[in-house]
């Protein structure tokens, strides 16, 4: 670990009970959901972690809890260091608060995230999905939603999904 | 061919109004300015010097649907891209016809998934499906043709009695 980010890791486990990982130099915090907007305001304010440069989940499924971590990670330019912190959620329609008033970016990642994997983002000031249709059913970056979208047509099985296709007319 | 042969002695020359409407449909039709995907670098090919689609009288790619008469769909055709080109398909005038170019929006291709329309003929007429990922120049070229083909065989005065 860079010398610079070990007060800052030990910050954080002391405050917030936080553990860490590390792999090849990038360090990882594990935060409990509650203490989030709290663990992003102090890296912010008293750390210099002005960039808010990535905000993803992944899906755990079939575990269910936790199902999803949230990761955001967090860039300091004034000092060249890089932070992860992931948050595990529990169970199929988590929610979590929203960062969008720590970090302005939060807006369009946070409805992506939503778009994507169904998490919501309380108090984020307009939750709607932000890269498919409205009328899409399901969060299609989950584990359980399913693969393929129309079977593949061929010679034996043509006409019969032939049958079923949306022609457009005229 | 000598058209001169033809002529005879009057400067006259017989043929069927279909067949002047058609000649002059095929040999100015203007595409439309679109492109969604990896297809439309394949298309400006066909565009430019090497292959030289104006040979055809394609010079003119208008950016503008209500003065193109055909619509190469090149690429793939995102849920969200499906009603947008529907509109443009519906704003441009009569007669107007559609080439789906390449794999994409052909069958939908390799993108068999949640975001991706299989096969662009679910939202507007397809007239000539080109093949390929993505289509070489020549072959789209040979797709054009293909269409001129069709519009050349289009009895529309014949069909439009047959309406009535």
């Amino acid at each position: 670990m860079e010398k610079s980010l070990e007060p800052i890791v030990k910050v954080l486990q002391e405050k917030f009970g936080a553990t860490f990982e590390e792999f090849r130099g990038e360090v990882q915090c594990m935060v409990k959901p509650e203490h989030i907007i709290e663990a992003l305001t102090i890296l912010r304010d008293a750390h210099h972690f002005e960039l808010l440069s990535m905000l993803s989940a992944i899906d755990y499924f079939p575990q269910t809890s936790p199902r999803f971590h949230v990761i955001y990670q967090l860039n300091s330019l004034e000092k060249n260091l890089t932070l992860q912190l992931r948050v595990p959620v529990e169970g199929e329609s988590p929610k979590l608060p929203t960062s969008t008033g720590v970090f302005k970016t939060g807006l369009w990642r946070e409805r992506e995230i939503f778009d994507m994997f169904g998490i919501e983002f309380e108090g984020h000031p307009d939750p709607r999905r932000i890269l498919n249709p409205d009328e899409l059913e399901g969060h299609p970056l989950r584990r359980d939603f399913p693969l393929g979208y129309e079977e593949p047509q061929f010679s034996f099985n043509y006409e019969e999904i032939d049958l079923g296709k949306p022609y457009a007319k005229e | 061919m000598g058209v001169e042969q033809k002529l005879g002695n009057m400067g006259v020359v017989t043929t069927t109004l279909e067949d002047v409407v058609n000649w002059s449909r095929t040999n100015a039709m203007w595409p439309m300015l679109f492109g969604l995907a990896c297809c439309a670098i394949e298309m400006m090919a066909a565009q430019a010097s090497s292959y030289d689609m104006s040979r055809f009288g394609m010079e003119l790619m208008r950016a503008s649907p209500r003065q193109s008469d055909l619509m190469i769909v090149a690429g793939r055709v995102s849920k969200k891209m499906g009603p947008v080109l529907r509109r443009l398909y519906d704003q441009m005038p009569e007669p107007k016809w559609v080439i789906a170019m390449g794999d994409c929006a052909s069958c939908g291709g390799v993108f068999n998934n949640y975001a991706i329309y299989q096969g662009v003929d679910e939202i507007v007429p397809v007239d000539v499906f080109v093949a390929g990922c993505p289509p070489r120049p020549e072959a789209l070229i040979h797709g054009v043709l293909t269409l001129h083909e069709k519009v050349k065989a289009d009895r529309f005065i014949a069909n439009a009695a047959d309406k009535k």
